[in-house]
């Protein structure tokens, strides 16, 4: 999977032409590691259609910081640049492809 | 389609129910919003044998690749409503797919209380957090609040304090309800603070993120409390939203009410796990889990048309 950092969550996330789903985890975390094989699943899914990508919140501060993510797991979908939605907290995979899907 | 067997809940007690399931050959289903359950916040598990320390999550992804390897399906959703028809069960979930069944076994655990009051659920992740071990690394050299006083409550405090300036811990009663040695602990750490006898009554933020907790008894002169974030440790309350207009009996407390087979009031409606009665205030993996493989062994005489487990 697409792993996001501080430095290329620009060209990856915000320019991205497609909507850009993004997993903000820590491997402390154990809802996050729970939640990253779905997060895998949907990336085959909408393949072409979403982009997916992972955000490790303690080595890039900067994007977290900047999008207020103070609770993990958080995943947000961003579309041209912008955040569109956001779910916070240990959901299904339903969740996620509602989340999309509503977009 | 009808399955013989539905379970609700994919933690240690609904896994093992589908384990021994599939081993008595139980066409069944598994529908579970959060895979692993409530283990998955426990970031060691010391007491569940056969692994002297492993984490929660480790464990839950054990548990759910072996439930798969024995062959059963995972829907990775929530029940939204069930109806019973004559002696069918109609379950309706999140993706609004249709499924039914001859027999439920619940294993919906509990769900983290909440303080229920104004500003809680708007900085949800905004400085509103129920997992200490998750979200500490946000709050280095922070503000924060603890609200609770168990043994979770008092370790969430030690946690957090390691990386934040400083940690009210409030609790409605004097003294805290946690082991003496987690008191004495608190007590001991320069940046724990202790409000006793004060209940948490509003989350102020700026639309942003938590800025102020707004307290029900003026503490050092002022009834506003500068916080950054906000640790919500009050415990569980079980997960039977979805047995309510089923008729199936609860306990004063609001477990289901299982036999000692694990079934329920109801023909073809068995429990498992945290949301059922059966040990008490005694919830841990190891009765979990005994008490699904128990379930799926009910559920299995039961669709034989055998024994019954007297009232």
């Amino acid at each position: 999977m697409l792993v996001l950092t501080d430095k290329n969550f620009g060209d990856e996330v915000l320019n991205s032409k497609i909507p850009v789903l993004v997993d903000f985890w820590a491997p402390w975390c154990g809802p996050c590691q729970m939640v990253e094989p779905m997060i895998e699943e949907l990336a085959k899914e909408f393949n072409g259609k979403v982009k997916v990508g992972k955000l490790n919140v303690d080595e890039n501060p900067q994007v977290s910081v900047k999008y207020g993510v103070m609770s993990i797991p958080t995943v947000i979908l961003f579309k041209k640049g912008k955040e569109v939605g956001r779910k916070v907290g240990f959901e299904g995979k339903e969740t996620y492809i509602k989340l999309i899907s509503n977009f | 389609m009808i399955h013989d067997l539905i379970i609700i809940g994919a933690g240690p007690a609904g896994l093992t129910a589908s384990l021994y399931a599939s081993r008595y050959q139980i066409p069944h289903l598994l529908i579970g919003s959060q895979l692993g359950g409530a283990i998955v916040w426990a970031a060691m598990v010391e007491n569940y044998p056969g692994f002297e320390l492993i984490t929660g999550a480790d464990l839950a992804q054990k548990m759910i690749e072996q439930v798969k390897k024995f062959g059963a399906e995972i829907k990775n959703t929530s029940v939204l409503e069930i109806k019973q028809k004559e002696n069918i069960f109609e379950l309706k979930t999140e993706n609004d797919e249709i499924y039914e069944a001859k027999t439920l076994i619940f294993a919906t655990g509990t769900q983290r209380q909440k303080l229920n009051i104004p500003g809680e659920a708007e900085y949800l992740g905004r400085g509103v957090s129920y997992c200490a071990t998750c979200d500490a690394t946000f709050f280095k050299e922070k503000i924060v609040a603890v609200v609770g006083g168990s043994n979770a409550a008092v370790t969430s405090a030690l946690h957090l304090a390691a990386l934040a300036q400083k940690v009210y811990l409030i609790y409605r009663k004097k003294p805290l309800r946690a082991d003496p040695i987690w008191q004495e602990r608190a007590q001991k750490n320069s940046k724990v603070e202790i409000i006793y006898e004060t209940n948490v009554k509003e989350v102020l933020g700026d639309n942003q993120k938590v800025t102020f907790l707004k307290l029900d008894k003026v503490y050092q002169g002022n009834e506003q409390l500068k916080v950054d974030g906000l640790f919500i440790e009050i415990g569980g309350q079980p997960g039977t939203e979805l047995v309510k207009n089923l008729s199936v009996e609860l306990d004063g407390e609001g477990y289901i009410k299982v036999k000692p087979d694990m079934s329920t009031n109801i023909p073809g409606i068995f429990a498992a796990g945290d949301v059922a009665n059966a040990f008490g205030e005694f919830r841990q993996i190891v009765t979990a889990t005994s008490e699904g493989a128990l379930a799926a062994n009910s559920v299995y005489q039961f669709l034989k048309g055998g024994k019954k487990c007297p009232d």
